[in-house]
C-alpha cells in the first residue's frame, strides 16, 4: 500500500529487548508490597502488570517504580553481568 | 428542487445532502447560519449526523481528524480568526490525509474588528496542503461543497478541502438555487488508513527526517493528481446535474486584449464590468480564478492582465498577482481592492482595466503613492 | 434589471422585506437577488437593503448607488438619512405614511403599512410588523404579483395574517 502517513503498528522489540540497557534491577519484597499498583501506573514503560509482576526483558531499571512506591517494598540492585 | 437561498444555506443544504457521519462546529460571524442550519436539520431529524458541540474551532477540527480517521466523513465550517485558531489542526488535517471538508466563509482578520470579506484568512491557510476552492454564486456554493467531498475522498487524493465563500456579500445575499437528488454521485466512505481496532496502530508517531520527507513528497503529488480527480468530478457532476465548472471561469477571454483576474464575488461582478468595456470597444475579458490550491495552468500568453486581490502579502504584494506573475511571467497590473468588505463595483473594476498600468501596484481607494 | 433600495431601522424588518420580494419576484419567474448591508448595526439603528430584479442572471453583487425604487419603512430616518440619493430621474419612492411628504418629488407613493400592521395586532417586541405589508403595496406597483407575494409569504411565514396585511396594502396604494 502506498505509505502517505506516519503509522507505526506494535511489534516486539523493534529496538532489541530493551531489559539489556538496565544498570539496576528492581526486586519487589512481597512482604512489605500492598499491592497499590501505583508502581505499575508510575512505570514508563508499562511493564508491570496487572498482578505486579516486573518484566524484566522491557524494564529499563529507571528506578522510578521504586521511588514512587509509599510501602518502600521496591530496591534497585545493581545488575551482575 | 428550485428555491432561493443564502449562499450559507446553500452550503448547509450540500452538507446535508453529503450525510456526514459527523460535524463539529463552532459558530462565527458570517458562518453562523451555516452551523443554525444544520443544527436544524438535526434537530427535526432531517440529517442523522452526529453533532459535536465544541468549545472552540481548534477543537471542532480536532474533533473532525478524529471522526474522519475512526471512518466517518465530516464536515465543519468557519470564518477568519476561528480559522486561525484551528490553524494547528488544519495542518494537521491535511498531513493525516484525512478527507475533511470545511466551508470557510470569508471574513477579514481584526484588529480592527472587521466581519466582512476579505481572502486573507483563507490564504494564510495556504501551505497546510488542503485543496481550496473559492465560489462566486449561491448555486456554486451548493455545487461546489458537494463536489469537495468526492474529490477529498478519492484514493489518488485524500486530503481536506476548503470551499470559500465571501462573507455577507455571498453569505448573505439570497439567489436562486437547485438542489439535487445526489444518488450515488458520492460512494460510501473509504478511508484505507481509517482505525481497524483488529490491526492496532500508532497514527502521527516520531517519523524521522527521510521519512517526513517523504510524507511532505507525497501530499504534493496527490495535490498534482487533485487537478485531474477535479477535472473528472466536475465533469461527471456537469453529466449529471447539468452544471459545469472549470478551475478558471472564463468570460469573453477568446479575443480578449485584456483579462481581468478576480475570486469570488468580485470575479463575478468582473463579468459585468467586461461587458461594460466591450461596449467602450475595450476587448477585455474575466478570468475568475476558482481553485487556489492546486493552483490553475492559466493561458494567458500574448495578453494584458488585471489582478484584483482581496488580500495582501505584506512586504510582498497582491497573493494572487505575485502567483501570475510566478505561474506566466507576465507582469500585471496589481489592484488590491475589497478588503475588508470595501465597497468595489463593476464600475470600479472597468475603471482598474482602463487606468491599468501593467507591472505596477495601486490600491483602490488610497491615494497616496503606493 | 430594477433595483430597490429599502430604508429601515435594525428590528423593523428591511431585511427579510428584501427577501420577501426577491422570492415574490423568484415565484414570477424572474431573477433576483436579495442582500442586506451588514454594518454594524443593532436595535433602531438605520439600516439598508437591496433587491435586484432582472430577466437575466444578476452577476452584481455591489450595492445599489442609483436604485428606480428607493422604499423607506421609517419615514424618521429621513432626519438622519438623504434616502433619495441617487435615485433615478424617473425612479420612484414608496413611504410607510399616512399622508404625501413634502420635498419627495412627484412620483412618490405612501401606504399607512404601520396602520395595517397594527390593525390586526402584527406586533412582535414592540414592533409593527412591515416587511409582509409592504410587499401588496409592490405588487399593487407592478413589480411581483399578488399571487406571488402571497405565495412567498406562505413560504416564509405561518400567521395568515400577514397575508391578510399584504392584501391590504394591495388595496390601500393609489397609485
Amino acid at each position: 500500500m502506498r505509505e502517505r502517513l506516519a503509522l507505526s503498528r506494535p511489534t516486539e522489540a523493534s529496538s532489541g529487548k530493551t531489559g539489556s540497557w538496565r544498570t539496576f534491577r528492581p526486586v519487589v519484597d512481597r512482604e512489605t508490597c500492598n499491592a497499590c499498583g501505583l508502581c505499575a501506573q508510575y512505570c514508563p514503560d508499562g511493564v508491570i502488570d496487572e498482578d505486579l509482576n516486573i518484566d524484566l526483558d522491557y524494564c529499563k531499571g529507571c528506578g522510578i517504580c521504586a521511588n514512587e512506591c509509599p510501602k518502600e517494598a521496591i530496591t534497585m540492585i545493581r545488575e551482575e553481568r | 428542487m428550485l428555491t432561493i437561498a443564502t449562499g450559507n444555506k446553500a452550503v448547509a443544504a450540500a452538507a446535508k445532502a453529503a450525510e456526514p457521519g459527523v460535524i463539529a462546529a463552532y459558530p462565527i460571524t458570517p458562518q453562523t447560519e451555516i452551523v443554525e442550519q444544520i443544527a436544524e436539520y438535526i434537530n427535526a431529524g432531517d440529517l442523522a449526523s452526529q453533532y459535536i458541540l465544541v468549545e472552540s474551532e481548534h477543537s471542532a477540527m480536532a474533533a473532525c481528524i478524529g471522526a474522519s480517521v475512526g471512518g466517518v466523513r465530516t464536515f465543519t465550517a468557519t470564518s477568519s480568526h476561528g480559522l486561525l485558531y484551528m490553524h494547528e489542526m488544519v495542518h494537521w488535517a491535511a498531513g493525516a490525509r484525512l478527507p475533511i471538508v470545511m466551508a470557510n466563509v470569508n471574513r477579514a482578520l481584526g484588529p480592527g474588528w472587521n466581519t466582512w470579506a476579505e481572502h486573507t484568512d483563507a490564504f494564510s491557510q495556504r501551505d497546510t496542503g488542503w485543496l481550496q476552492v473559492f465560489v462566486s454564486t449561491v448555486q456554486e456554493a451548493y455545487d461546489a461543497t458537494l463536489m469537495a467531498f468526492k474529490i477529498a475522498e478519492d484514493e489518488r487524493v485524500l486530503l481536506p478541502v476548503m470551499v470559500n465563500l465571501d462573507g455577507f456579500t455571498l453569505s448573505h445575499i439570497m439567489q436562486s438555487l437547485e438542489t439535487v437528488e445526489i444518488g450515488d454521485f458520492l460512494p460510501p466512505y473509504h478511508l484505507p488508513h481509517a482505525i481497524d481496532t483488529e490491526n492496532p496502530c500508532v497514527y502521527g508517531p516520531m517519523t524521522g527526517p527521510n521519512d517526513h520527507f517523504r510524507f511532505r513528497w507525497d501530499i504534493e503529488r496527490s495535490m498534482r493528481d487533485a487537478r485531474g480527480v477535479i477535472a473528472e468530478v466536475e465533469r461527471e457532476f456537469a453529466e449529471r446535474f447539468g452544471r459545469s465548472y472549470a478551475p478558471t471561469e472564463d468570460y469573453r477571454c477568446d479575443d480578449a486584449d485584456v483579462i481581468v483576474i478576480a475570486m469570488g464575488t468580485l470575479g463575478k461582478e468582473a463579468e459585468v464590468a467586461v461587458d461594460r468595456l466591450r461596449d467602450d470597444g475595450i476587448r477585455a475579458g474575466s478570468m475568475r480564478l476558482r481553485w487556489f490550491r492546486p493552483f490553475p495552468d492559466l493561458d494567458l500568453a500574448g495578453r494584458e492582465v488585471v489582478v484584483i486581490d482581496r488580500d495582501y502579502s505584506f512586504g510582498f504584494g497582491g497573493v494572487i498577482a505575485g502567483s501570475v506573475r510566478a505561474k506566466t511571467g507576465i507582469e500585471p497590473y496589481s489592484v488590491i481592492a475589497g478588503l475588508g468588505g470595501q465597497e468595489v463595483t463593476y464600475n470600479d473594476i472597468a475603471g482598474f482595466v482602463r487606468d491599468r498600468r501593467p507591472g505596477e501596484e495601486t490600491w483602490f481607494g488610497v491615494n497616496e503613492d503606493v | 434589471m430594477y433595483e430597490i433600495r429599502i430604508h429601515s431601522r435594525g428590528g423593523q424588518g428591511g431585511v427579510t422585506a428584501a427577501r420577501l420580494l426577491a422570492l415574490a419576484a423568484f415565484r414570477d419567474g424572474k431573477y433576483a437577488t436579495a442582500c442586506p448591508f451588514y454594518g454594524a448595526e443593532r436595535r433602531g439603528a438605520p439600516v439598508v437593503s437591496f433587491v435586484r430584479i432582472d430577466a437575466e442572471p444578476i452577476k452584481i453583487y455591489s450595492q445599489i448607488h442609483e436604485p428606480d425604487l428607493v422604499i423607506v419603512l421609517d419615514t424618521s430616518i429621513m432626519d438622519v438619512v438623504d434616502v433619495l440619493q441617487g435615485l433615478k430621474g424617473d425612479g420612484t419612492v414608496l413611504l410607510n405614511s399616512a399622508h404625501p411628504l413634502e420635498g419627495c418629488g412627484a412620483s412618490c407613493l405612501h401606504v399607512d403599512l404601520t396602520g395595517i400592521a397594527l390593525a390586526r395586532d402584527l406586533v412582535i417586541a414592540g414592533s409593527p410588523i412591515l416587511n409582509t405589508p409592504v410587499l401588496g403595496a409592490l405588487a399593487k406597483m407592478g413589480i411581483v404579483t399578488l399571487p406571488s407575494v402571497q405565495e412567498a409569504i406562505r413560504e416564509m411565514f405561518t400567521d395568515e395574517r400577514n397575508v391578510q396585511a399584504a392584501e391590504a396594502a394591495y388595496g390601500g396604494l393609489k397609485v
